[in-house]
């Protein structure tokens, strides 16, 4: 029997001859990632165990993103921690603001995350660099302790589901819309525990920003990782980076637990309605939802091909009377290249907040709060009652076409309409 | 390890924005996140909630964020220990590496809100005295209830103690 990707970056990393579904192993971390919010945790953690150096300093990252730029007297708090921390241990992947951006966006950005890596993080939404051909995992602070004492972590094997996308996109259908139709088919706990892995001609011709869109949103479906074979667009993708990827393809007789396949052909753009990331409908279906703000960003949706789609929709167009438009690129490097391009003034024409990169406004932390009653179309990969904000407030999840459509109609649009 | 407690029951997908809202993540303290733990669905559940108490819920109890702040907040509010139908993945690990004990069991629907439930972790019995049921679910597997045991992850790896 054969081995799926996930199966042989788990089995490489674990130095053992062989590995099988359910077993538990213990692997050694390539990364492993913190952020504000995870990172104070793991590094008391850390120092309540006595321990005084990382085990390589060199495959530590800490990123302040979640509350950073501080948004408070405490989060700066916890964000000095990380610097404090990066300081005293010679970490040189701490990104303090101004060369950092959204962790999920960053790490691939700037080739700290590889193809064929096994990378660990303490947010949940690590999976995103499963779209490089990577072994990527949400864990928890402890866990993190735990790697920055021995470089390792303990994981039980996986099963692996396939997922098979064959068709043709429509246009405003995207890489987001692929994996909310795919979290609306099988349910926020389809992949518990699982690896899901995207194939088919579809994802072949999806590019990376898409890629990590998907990848990024496994975790909604409760998969362990969402993983996607490198091919020359990844290849493309990471030429530059110093370090050198690994490789890792399915073998044809792999076993997984389960294989979808789906034509993809007629897909519509798709919103996933309050308060699960499951509730998906195609966006034709939902007439007359007014908004109160659209958000366009985050690890899911916040690089530089969304923006470039969130304009093309913006440009010359006028944010509707009322709605609050915050657009957040996902880095600092992203945030240039749509100064350059002339993205952010077509954003700030149209009467949208360009912001600084920042988690903030997608688990209601800050720059965008929705209050009481309140209703957001946005980009983000959760919906969960009062994840932005008010316990009675709404939350729709969507494609950044659809946010901008909407942010301009004031209600949830398909992007054709203001076309 | 056998644990009793009154029981607090919760549906499905009770995810960690429910546990402990986004904006309490500014601490790290146990006892100050179980202060608001649950908040968000159920505004009084920490006044509620004693010493030694029972949480029993659906499937995919802990989905979403990674934040370890979730089972604190439980284990903050005086909770001893949590049934479900399943457990989100990443709950699942930050429960055993913080020493949060917790069972799955298919027999959830069984148990009431208030009911009295005896656990033992090393056998995977339920006893529910408040109705005079037993239920048996499967135990934990060895290397993780000696993480449980040892009160964590750290302490057991400090103990040298390898998979």
């Amino acid at each position: 029997m054969g081995y799926t990707i996930a199966e042989k970056i788990l089995l490489k990393h674990s130095g053992q001859k062989s590995i099988k579904p359910g077993e538990f192993i213990e692997v050694k971390v390539d990364v492993a990632l913190a952020n504000d919010i995870t990172a104070p945790l793991a590094i008391s953690e850390f120092k309540k165990s006595g321990f005084k150096k990382v085990f390589n300093k060199n495959k530590i990252v800490l990123v302040p993103d979640h509350f950073a730029p501080a948004k408070d007297l405490r989060s700066a708090n916890q964000c000095k921690i990380l610097a404090d921390f990066a300081k005293e241990q010679g970490i040189k992947n701490y990104f303090e603001i101004g060369c950092m951006g959204i962790e999920h966006a960053l790490l691939p950005e700037k080739g700290i995350v590889l193809p064929g890596d096994l990378i660990i993080g303490a947010d949940s939404h690590t999976c995103t660099y499963g779209a490089l051909g990577a072994y990527a995992t949400g864990m928890g602070s402890t866990d993190l302790a735990r790697a920055y004492i021995d470089g390792k972590c303990w994981l039980k094997v996986p099963t692996s589901i396939k997922f098979i996308y064959k068709g043709k996109l429509n246009k405003w259908v995207g890489g987001k819309d692929l994996i909310l139709y795919t979290i609306g088919q099988i349910g926020v706990d389809g992949a518990l525990y699982k690896v899901m892995e995207f194939s088919g001609p579809v994802i072949r011709k999806l590019g990376m920003d898409d890629r990590f869109s998907m990848s990024n949103m496994a975790i909604e479906a409760g998969a362990r990782a969402g993983l996607i074979e490198p091919d020359e667009k990844t290849k493309k993708y990471i030429s530059g980076f110093k370090r050198k990827p690994k490789f890792y393809y399915s073998d044809p007789d792999a076993h997984y637990e389960k294989i979808y396949e789906w034509d993809v052909t007629k897909l519509e753009p798709q919103v996933s309605c309050p308060h699960l990331p499951s509730n998906t409908q195609p966006v034709n279906s939902l007439k007359n939802i007014k908004i109160d703000q659209a958000v366009i960003g985050s690890c899911t949706n916040g690089r530089i091909s969304d923006l470039r789609i969130a304009a093309s929709l913006l440009k010359g167009k006028k944010v509707a009377k009322g709605v609050k438009l915050i657009i957040f690129p996902a880095t600092q490097k992203i945030y240039l290249q749509a100064v350059k391009e002339g993205l952010a003034e077509i954003f700030v024409r149209a009467g949208g907040v360009f912001s600084t990169p920042t988690c903030g406004p997608c688990l209601g932390g800050h720059m965008g709060i929705l209050a009481d009653g309140e209703v957001a179309i946005a980009t983000t990969n959760r919906n969960f009652l009062g994840r932005m904000g008010s316990p009675k407030s709404f939350v729709y999840l969507s494609n950044p076409a659809v946010a901008a459509a909407s942010a301009v109609t004031g209600r949830i649009t398909h992007p054709d309409k203001i076309r | 390890m056998i644990i009793k407690g009154k029981v607090h029951k919760f549906s499905d997908d009770i995810n960690t924005d429910d546990i402990i809202a986004a904006k309490y993540l500014v601490s790290t303290d146990a006892q100050e996140l179980g202060k608001h733990c649950m908040e968000t669905i159920n505004p009084t559940f920490s006044q509620a909630v004693g010493p030694g108490d029972i949480i029993v819920a659906g499937n995919n109890f802990g989905c979403g964020s990674s934040r370890e702040h979730a089972p604190l907040a439980i284990k903050g509010c005086g909770v001893s220990a949590v049934i479900a139908k399943s457990f989100a993945a990443i709950f699942f690990r930050n429960a055993i590496n913080i020493g949060l004990p917790f069972l799955e069991s298919a027999d959830v629907d069984k148990i009431n809100e208030g009911d009295v439930v005896e656990i033992d972790l090393a056998t995977g019995v339920i006893n529910n005295l408040t109705q005079s049921k037993q239920f048996k679910t499967q135990a934990f597997p060895e290397f993780l209830q000696q993480i449980v045991e040892c009160g964590g992850l750290i302490n057991y790896i400090k103990r040298g103690a390898h998979v």
